[in-house]
């Protein structure tokens, strides 16, 4: 359904009265999403995850440069294009109840998403109670202020804002971060729901958790590049080969014994001539410093390393 | 019962800061008065001191209590204050409550135009100024705003008197109603095209403050979270100012254009001066400078409590208007 | 067939837009102001006082070559006037302006270091100053002193100071509670020593930047003040002073008398406000690296 090749974002920024520097934030990223599948986009926070997302939806600030090839439903798009699509095609579930107005009812928010994806005035108050419905929340919900409405109320909300209209593609944004184990259950039960449906998932989130558990494809970021891409199965098998940085995310969580890496070096010190991971990599060899390795394909995956072999 | 209480103790806290501020307020302005070279007796007399005999002058002095000691003083003019009674003004010859009423009801057509004029022209401003950040609108309108707000107010006023009612002769030049007219007779045009030039003034300069402090509210509420998500959902930059922002900075800046009646009522003293025009303003200008102490007190609290009174709406909008101050009681 | 791919315009290809840095604009905004100083300062030490003498022969004159601000109903030169005002009105301002950030300071420290009994008497001197309109109390305040100049300077200087002495209170109390004056008062620090070398440093750059906020404050008000009628003697005129004798003769429609003393002194008063706006974001950590 939607394709993404080679996306790079940077940023200008000022930093005397007539030097102007450009920071490149995400290079190289690609990724593709099929009808009914979930794709997560996994890194630690700075690595261009979110940038991502808003690039997909075309909400860059204005000092922002992007470049690279998007494909919608066989597509070519323009950044125009994809402006045309964002709330119709693609719908945002972001983080928190801080997205939604603070001094607008709550129904009144969901109803204008509705409105908002291009439904009129009928449709849109009949999707809207069947989306309050869907996710049994009850009609007083509807009057409420976001400030009212408890933590799984509000996840609840966020999900019917982007599914009472009839986007295809939805980009659900860290949807477990801050919540207790049951409600973050429950919130990537509704995603794995909206999949089943039919509809392309993007999860982005830093919890490889995560997307073990509900994502059909990994596509994990490290310092703006995609490192690694791979069917989720395939991380169970903890014999199959992969790029050093996700084994590293992989040994990191709690199931698995907690094993943690040096710190990031700061991004002004990393070396961009070769790997990027090479300060870290616990396989790194000189040579990994001199050449930047590209992506390549390992039997089924996409790895971003010179030195894994199927 | 629960939500009366908290209204009634809102009440009863405000009540008691009035007063506590007027008793305050009173004890300064009558320190500062006391203070004062200003012989009331020659100030009230002018020239004609040296014509009266001593008999009259003791009778002046005995009248106004003079003879008495400034403590003395001050609490026989608390006494009178607290039964209704300021005194009687010395230059209007009337009592001081019914010079300020009369004088006020003419300043507040003044201050009510001005106010609506500079808040709702300086809200417009300020939106758009925050919408389009940076642009050559916002330009000109942040230019307009800083330089206003180093303009003295009375220049701005003589400025607009040469063009408009010297040069092009559109306006009157001076008072509240034609020479010649009393407030009774003047039809409502008159009253009207007397106001324009004062009132507008007043609202230019107003403009400047609200414009500035919408334009910086606009902006952060462009650049929140909920905003970002209204445009993800599809909304034009404009939709998301429409639907999104503008109930968010309405609030602040209603508030704002209550909590600033003290600038208000300073201005339309110097406007009114400007334009000779009959109201409170150009009373407090009169009594200082001819030595009216009665009535330079009564406009004192007057002013004090207008203030007061614009501050407490400003707090009420707050805790009424905003669901997040007003619904507290009821957490899920 | 060639994708059209999204991309932007290069970096290199924008012509880069000179953009000031906050500093340059300080340093700048500083330099103007000295500028303009030293050029009115030479400007009345050239015109001399020679201006002021009644001329019958050349009254009522709109600006011309001769009078650039055109001559009063006296015949005496408008520049001359008005240049000389404007000093008037500076100093009257400076010293405004002074005397009131000496009160906040005094004030500002009383009520950050003295207690809570001190502190609270502050806050309650400070509602009842501002719980007057402005200009109701400098009328209240220049009548008390008897009108004339001290007059209006002892006005203006009255009722400016809840400002900065509120900063400068916060300032004291933060600092206060910050973590390396406790550890100066564990390392036995006398507390002459601690406010000479931590509090001082902190509190001199808020205090300069209050007071030249104040000064363009204080002109206008200054200026409205006199307008009113209050204070000054014709003699020694103020720009307040000429903008109010020339409200008499504005009906008539000799409008130069109004509208050149207005804008030099507009033209004043905004650069002085953009001196201490530019300065405050210098020294605000959030804007100083803008």
């Amino acid at each position: 359904m939607l394709e993404i090749h080679n996306l790079s974002i940077s940023f200008q920024r000022n930093r005397a009265s007539f030097d102007r520097e450009t920071l490149s934030v995400v290079s190289d990223i690609s990724l593709s999403v099929q009808p009914g599948e979930i794709v997560a986009l996994i890194g630690a926070s700075g690595a261009g995850k979110s940038l991502v997302a808003h690039a997909l939806l075309g909400l860059l600030p204005a000092n922002a440069t992007m470049s690279g090839e998007f494909i919608f439903k066989g597509k070519r798009l323009s950044p125009a294009g994809i402006q045309e699509l964002r709330g119709r095609e693609i719908a945002l579930i972001p983080q928190s109840v801080t997205h939604l107005n603070p001094l607008t009812r709550v129904g009144k928010q969901v109803y204008r998403s509705a409105r908002l994806s291009g439904r009129c005035a009928d449709t849109a108050h009949t999707s809207c109670d069947r989306t309050f419905a869907r996710y049994q929340l009850a009609d007083t919900v509807k009057s409420m202020y976001p400030f009212q409405i408890s933590r799984g109320m509000a996840r609840r909300v966020l999900t019917a804002t982007a599914t009472a209209g009839n986007a295809n593609l939805i980009i659900a944004d860290e949807p477990t971060t801050g919540l207790d184990p049951e409600v973050s259950e429950q919130s990537l039960a509704h995603l794995k729901e909206l999949a089943t449906q039919g509809k392309g998932v993007v999860l982005i989130t830093h919890d490889l958790e995560n997307g073990v558990q509900i994502a059909d494809t990994l596509v994990v970021l490290y310092e703006g590049m995609t490192v690694e891409i791979t069917p989720a199965r395939a991380l169970e098998e903890n014999d199959l080969i992969m790029h050093p940085y996700t084994r590293s995310l992989w040994q990191a969580l709690p199931r698995n014994g907690f094993m943690s890496l040096p710190p990031t070096p700061s991004s002004s010190t990393l070396n961009r001539n070769g790997c990027l991971f090479a300060e870290r990599c616990p396989q790194a060899r000189p040579g990994c410093r001199q050449s930047a390795p590209s992506l390549r394909r390992v039997n089924h995956k996409l790895v971003r390393c010179n030195h894994v072999a199927g | 019962m629960k939500t009366s209480a908290i209204i009634h103790s809102f009440w009863l806290q405000k009540v008691g800061r009035l007063m506590l501020t007027l008793a305050l307020v009173a004890t300064l302005a009558f320190t500062l008065v006391n203070l004062s070279p200003v012989d009331p007796v020659t100030a009230y007399l002018g020239m004609d001191r040296m014509q009266i005999g001593q008999e009259q002058e003791q009778l002046i002095v005995a009248r106004w209590g003079l003879d008495k000691g400034p403590v003395e003083r001050f609490f026989l003019w608390t006494g009178n204050a607290l039964k209704g009674d300021l005194g009687r003004s010395m230059i209007f010859n009337e009592p001081v409550t019914e010079v300020i009423a009369k004088r006020f009801l003419t300043s507040l057509n003044l201050m009510a135009c001005a106010w609506l004029l500079s808040g709702i022209f300086g809200f417009v401003l300020g939106v758009l100024s925050g919408l389009y950040k940076n642009s050559l609108l916002d330009r000109c309108i942040r230019l307009y705003a800083y330089t206003v707000a180093s303009t003295p107010s009375f220049w701005m006023g003589m400025v607009l008197l040469a063009i408009f009612s010297v040069q092009l002769g559109i306006t009157p030049i001076s008072g509240a109603y034609p020479p010649g007219t009393t407030s009774a007779d003047a039809t409502m045009w008159q009253h009207l095209h007397h106001l324009l030039l004062p009132a507008a003034t007043l609202s230019v300069i107003g403009i400047a403050q609200i414009a500035l402090h919408t334009r910086e509210k606009m902006i952060d509420a462009m650049n929140s979270n909920y905003a970002l998500f209204a445009m993800a959902q599809g909304d034009s930059r404009f939709g998301v100012a429409v639907h999104q922002a503008l109930r968010n900075i309405a609030l602040p800046a209603i508030t704002l254009q209550f909590a600033s009646l003290g600038e208000l009522f300073g201005g339309s003293v110097l406007a009114e001066q400007v334009f000779s025009y009959p109201g409170l303003g150009k009373a407090t200008v009169d009594a200082g400078i001819r030595g009216d102490v009665p009535l330079l007190l009564g406009i004192t609290l007057f002013s004090a409590i207008f203030v007061f009174g614009g501050n407490t709406v400003a707090d009420l909008l707050y805790t009424k208007l905003d669901p997040r101050i007003t619904n507290r009681s009821e957490p899920l | 067939m060639r994708a059209p791919s999204i991309s932007l315009p290069r970096v290199a290809a924008v012509t880069p837009i000179p953009r000031l840095t906050n500093r340059t604009r300080a340093w700048l905004a500083c330099l103007s102001c000295i500028t303009f100083l030293v050029m009115l300062f030479v400007a009345a030490a050239l015109l001399g006082r020679s201006g002021l003498d009644i001329d019958f022969l050349h009254r009522k004159l709109a600006p011309s070559l001769a009078y650039p601000f055109g001559t009063d109903w006296l015949g005496r030169d408008m520049l001359t006037r008005t240049v000389l005002g404007l000093c008037r009105s500076l100093a009257i301002g400076l010293l405004a302006a002074g005397c009131s950030s000496v009160i906040s300071i005094v004030l500002g420290i009383m009520a950050g270091t003295m207690g809570r009994r001190v502190d609270s008497v502050l806050s309650l001197l400070i509602d009842t100053v501002m719980a007057t309109p402005h200009l109701v109390l400098l009328i209240l305040v220049s009548f008390a002193c008897g009108g004339g100049p001290q007059g209006i300077i002892i006005a203006v200087a009255v009722s400016h100071w809840p400002r900065l002495a509120r900063i400068i209170r916060a300032e004291l109390l933060q600092l206060r509670e910050s973590e390396f004056i406790h550890l100066s008062r564990k390392l036995g620090k006398t507390p002459s020593w601690i406010a000479l070398h931590h509090l001082l440093p902190h509190l001199l750059p808020q205090f300069m930047i209050g007071l030249i906020l104040m000064f363009p404050h204080a002109i206008l008000h200054a200026a409205g003040l006199t307008f009113l009628g209050f204070g000054l003697t014709p003699h020694e005129p103020s720009i307040g002073m000429l903008l109010s004798e020339s409200m008499r003769h504005l009906s008539t429609g000799y409008w130069w008398l109004a509208i050149l003393p207005g804008l030099s002194l507009v033209f004043t008063v905004k650069l002085f406000d953009i001196l201490g706006n530019n300065l405050r974001t210098l020294l605000d950590p959030r804007t100083a690296q803008e």
